[in-house]
């Protein structure tokens, strides 16, 4: 007998065991490599928060340097600072997430102990266009904000402005932004004005919470 | 060794049958993704070989699939395995994952496969759909390493990510390009290649 592919019930149950048999095998797959995936995800943050501290980490393993440096993790509602101890200087270490032009952007920012110089920083992206807004992952856009201040001099906090060459901040710190890529150029200018108003139980507190921290940190 | 009709169907998406320049398929991801050579070469790489994994399958099942909904249950194949793809990468190969990022869930949109399973696989046998999907699957990263090699040299000065154009001609005044950089240039270069494919192919008719 042969059977006819053309008939309703055929269709029907043709797609419901398709279906199943893929959604089931999917489950499987994504079940077992999650813990693998999960590791992968750790590993690049933690190769992210390193670059951010400036630390060469190609003659090593990663995680290894990452946990003799990075010792303590300050909790603030949401906001995680990680607390890195670089040859005996005090490092902050602030996440930041924001928007792009095509998908989300994010990154780590490194502050000295003054909560103010900008010691390093670090950006990732989901899906910038390669060649123009994806260079924000370059050291020649990210070097630019070494040594920059996030305060201006009455000490609050102001951000750091990307804007185009020839522009000027007014009452900010300034770095160009990457030509072609105005939307993501200046989604880091908003992410980290954003992300650092958010930090601002932590940028704060300046001089109180310090001394608790560097007993935490030479633990 | 091959006979005459497997040589077609490998070598043909190649060149007198390029899905891209001929077939015009696919034309979407080539602008996206050509801005440099790495990212159109990995492209054309995935491509293949869900081109070629997913013809298989489809091949395989032809006979059962029932005709009113054999469009969806292609979709449900490729989608499948570009899911299965990009769950392997982020395992075992995360940099290169993130790399591709949005550019591996295209795929699933890519005209090239739904094109190679209505118009090939539902009619012919697996090791000849496999063959076809291959040589489809070249076909268009072929294009897309054209279009990428010109885009990235001329744009950005670079190869690959390394500068192949040296410092002395930036200091006598040649600039990068940043016409290069926009989409828009990519459907340009496409459409030089299909003209400079055209003419010689003309040629070769007459």
């Amino acid at each position: 007998m042969k059977l006819n592919t053309n008939s309703n019930i055929y269709t029907f149950v043709y797609m419901t065991v398709v279906v199943i048999i893929v959604a089931v095998l999917l489950a499987v797959v994504s079940q077992a490599l999650a813990p693998k995936q999960q590791a992968n995800i750790l590993l690049d943050k933690q190769k992210q928060i390193l670059g951010a501290l400036k630390v060469d980490f190609s003659q090593a393993d990663p995680a290894e340097v990452y946990y003799t440096l990075v010792q303590d993790t300050l909790n603030y509602g949401k906001q995680e600072v990680y607390v890195a101890n670089l040859n005996g200087a005090v490092k902050y270490i602030l996440p930041l997430s924001g928007k792009g032009l095509w998908g989300g952007i994010g990154g780590y920012l490194a502050l000295d102990e003054d909560k103010n110089t900008i010691y390093g920083v670090n950006f990732n992206h989901e899906s910038e266009t390669p060649g123009l807004g994806a260079k924000i992952v370059e050291p020649e856009f990210r070097s630019q904000f070494e040594g920059k201040h996030i305060r201006n001099a009455e000490g609050a906090v102001v951000s750091v402005a990307v804007l185009k060459a020839g522009k000027h901040a007014e009452g900010q710190e300034q770095v160009d932004a990457i030509s072609g890529a105005t939307i993501t150029s200046s989604g880091v200018s908003t992410m980290l004005e954003v992300n650092l108003t958010e930090y601002a139980e932590f940028l704060n507190e300046l001089n109180e919470g310090k001394e608790e921290d560097h007993v935490e940190s030479e633990d | 060794m091959l006979s005459q009709k497997t040589k077609d169907t490998l070598l043909g998406p190649l060149n007198a049958n390029n899905p891209v320049v001929v077939q015009i398929l696919g034309i979407c991801s080539a602008l996206a993704v050509t801005v440099q050579l790495k990212p159109a070469l990995v492209m054309g790489i995935a491509v293949t070989i869900i081109v070629a994994m997913s013809n298989v399958i489809v091949s395989l099942i032809r006979n059962t699939i029932p005709m009113r909904v054999r469009i969806i249950v292609q979709l449900v194949v490729v989608a499948a395995l570009v899911t299965l793809v990009s769950e392997v990468l982020k395992a075992f190969a995360y940099d290169v994952a993130m790399q591709l990022s949005v550019y591996l869930g295209l795929i699933i949109t890519n005209c090239i496969l739904m094109g190679r399973l209505e118009a090939f696989a539902m009619t012919n046998n697996a090791w000849d759909s496999l063959l076809d999907g291959l040589g489809n699957g070249l076909g268009y990263a072929i294009i897309l390493v054209i279009v990428a090699f010109v885009r990235e040299l001329l744009g950005s000065g670079q190869l690959l990510g390394f500068q192949v154009i040296p410092q002395w001609c930036y200091d006598h005044g040649y600039e990068n390009c940043g016409m290069m950089l926009m989409p828009a240039m990519a459907l340009i270069l496409v459409g030089c290649v299909i003209w400079v494919h055209r003419s010689l192919n003309d040629k070769e008719a007459k």
